[in-house]
């Protein structure tokens, strides 16, 4: 029998009563959020339970929220092959937070846990083996982090005194022009208002 | 007892098999592999963090660059993702001509891999006579897109433009000379006594671990797990056509590839049905608001000067969302994670690539095996760099 996804959502949700604090269907995909402290539990009950049967890890990634009080957003994506049913497990943290890390559920969880530690270092506790990945060796910050700049904030050149490759800080010849074309009207937005609210007079 | 004695190896990143800047840290005994501590990230771009700068329209080149070998699939993910959060339609022809093209595509990269595979391992005649058929799909890309590889095709809301004249009936042809080829690099390959011993019986992933190392397209076919997005969460308009997902038994790279021999016998079929039933009307939604308009209204109408300047520099808004949109790219699902706060550009994009959990799995993958057989599983794994490291 086919699982729709108000089905799913209700088993998540009588599943992990006191867990879940809020799950909402979006665009035919369910989206649950969580404490951190639930993730391990969470995942195990989707990865288990009959109902569910999340057997395959999608990814995991970040979002940074640089003005909020809880920074990042931790973000798992399952699939589940027998169901045909994906779902999206969203936690938000702190930025001194250590996440509990998924290694054991699910291997592959190793590059992605590593990844999100790359790019905005969030660190996870008992991975295996944390060290970055996709930047450069000797790379400091955190790329995608909000308030690292897009140039970054070292560039590395051949240098002909030292016969070696260096690194040394961004130098410009000019700035760098981050061009803002959001118009400053409302836009096609009040126009759809306007137009509603004439066909209402009508 | 005498002390084992491991030695370390350094395998690329400038390795003719390590199909781009891949660096192996191999610890061997002998010639056994005990371990393997893949680095990447040579070819890190910062993919992500450039999308975050750049309007929705302006992204989709960079879709191009991540797996070079099919380049529109990658830009029909993103452009899934986009529409689903601007809840639009593409109209019908416009999916007709996306699925021709992923299906080109797909052929492009299994052509790809399937003879550097059998270069990898020693065979040198598949890869000359397979790029000559890439060439000519190349050909089409060029002719609908006016570039060979980084198309740019795939925009939110349709494709660019629609066919040039005659390029039906060109691939019409191409498809009834192509499986000919094919038969005759599989009289090279298939039944060929080296490479079955290079690639029978290495790497073999059975159906638990596909499932834990999160393996997707092929790598999980080859397993035996019948398992095709285009089958099973069908987008656009893959519902219509009538075609067969082969499914590998021993998860091993000779199932592989076999599995990708099989599957682009079923792409010609794929693309042989869609110029067939090729429905007439527009290829992208007649939405001034989201696609620009066409060249000959420019002249004649003030409505369209003003889309077309404003959509190629404030470019178009998507509504505030969260979403998650994949595609069966050749290497596997491919998937766009997309967050949008209502501007004018992406606020968080994550990109899904198949080949970073492939790669991942070298060191299960590879533990106990010979020296000899890493080229042949890196082959059968389908890597591009392009994607493995964004």
């Amino acid at each position: 029998m086919l699982t729709t996804v108000n089905d799913l959502e209700k088993t998540v949700n009588s599943g992990l009563t006191t867990t879940i604090k809020r799950s909402e269907i979006n665009f035919n995909q369910l989206v649950i959020y969580i404490d951190v402290e639930d993730i391990i539990s969470t995942i195990l009950f989707l990865k288990t339970n009959e109902k569910c049967r999340f057997r395959q890890l999608i990814d995991i990634t970040a979002v940074d929220y640089p003005q909020d009080e809880k920074r990042f957003k931790v973000v798992y994506l399952l699939l589940s092959h027998e169901k045909n049913l994906r779902i999206i497990i969203n936690t938000k943290i702190d930025e001194k937070i250590i996440v509990p890390s998924i290694t054991k559920i699910f291997p592959s969880a190793n590059w992605m846990e590593r990844e999100v530690f790359d790019m905005y270092g969030i660190s996870f506790k008992d991975h295996p083996d944390l060290r970055r990945i996709l930047t450069d060796y000797g790379f400091n910050g955190y790329p995608l982090r909000k308030d690292f700049p897009l140039t970054g904030h070292t560039e590395v050149r051949y240098s002909e005194e030292k016969k070696k490759v260096i690194s040394e800080p961004v130098k410009l010849d000019q700035e760098y022009r981050d061009f803002d074309f959001e118009s400053p009207w409302e836009g096609t937005k009040y126009i759809a208002k306007e137009t509603k609210k004439n066909t209402e007079k009508k | 007892m005498a002390k084992k004695r491991t030695m370390n190896l350094n395998f690329g990143p400038q390795h003719p098999a390590a199909h781009g800047v891949l660096r192996l840290i191999l610890e061997l005994d002998g010639e056994i592999v005990e371990k393997i501590d893949p680095h990447i990230g040579l070819l890190h771009r910062g993919t992500e963090k450039l999308l975050e700068h750049k309007t929705y329209m302006q992204a989709v080149p960079y879709f191009d660059r991540l797996d070079y070998v099919a380049p529109m699939n990658q830009e029909h993910a993103f452009a899934l993702a986009i529409e689903k959060l601007l809840n639009i339609e593409v109209p019908i022809r416009g999916q007709y001509i996306r699925v021709l093209f992923c299906e080109i595509g797909r052929i492009l990269s299994h052509l790809l891999n399937i003879t550097t595979q059998a270069l990898d391992v020693g065979a040198l005649t598949p890869a000359l006579w397979g790029f000559e058929e890439r060439e000519t799909l190349m050909t089409f890309y060029e002719r609908v897109s006016g570039s060979r590889l980084h198309a740019n095709y795939f925009r939110p809301g349709g494709v660019h433009q629609d066919l040039p004249r005659g390029l039906g009936d060109d691939i019409i042809s191409f498809c009834n000379s192509f499986p000919k080829v094919l038969d005759d690099l599989e009289t090279l390959l298939t039944d060929n006594r080296i490479f079955k011993q290079r690639n029978v019986d290495i790497g073999v992933v059975t159906k638990q671990e596909a499932l834990d190392h999160s393996f997707s397209g092929v790598m999980l076919r080859g397993s035996g797990i019948a398992w095709d997005l285009r089958k099973s969460q069908p987008y656009e308009c893959y519902q219509d056509f009538d075609f067969k997902i082969p499914v590998g038994k021993n998860g091993d790279c000779y199932d592989r590839y076999l599995c990708r021999m099989e599957e682009m016998r079923e792409s010609v079929k794929i693309i042989k049905d869609c110029i067939k039933k090729m429905p007439t009307g527009p290829v992208k939604t007649i939405d001034g608001k989201i696609t620009p308009p066409k060249k000959e209204d420019l002249k004649n109408s003030m409505e369209a000067l003003i889309h077309h300047f404003k959509l190629f520099s404030e470019g178009f808004r998507v509504p505030e969302g969260e979403i998650y949109a994949s595609v069966e790219a050749p290497k596997g699902e491919f998937g766009v994670y997309l967050i949008s706060d209502g501007s004018n550009k992406p606020y968080k994009c994550k990109i899904r690539a198949p080949g970073f959990s492939h790669l991942q799995s070298m060191d299960y993958m590879m533990k106990g095996h010979m020296l000899a057989d890493i080229p042949a599983v890196l082959g059968s794994l389908d890597i591009v760099f392009g994607e493995v490291d964004r």
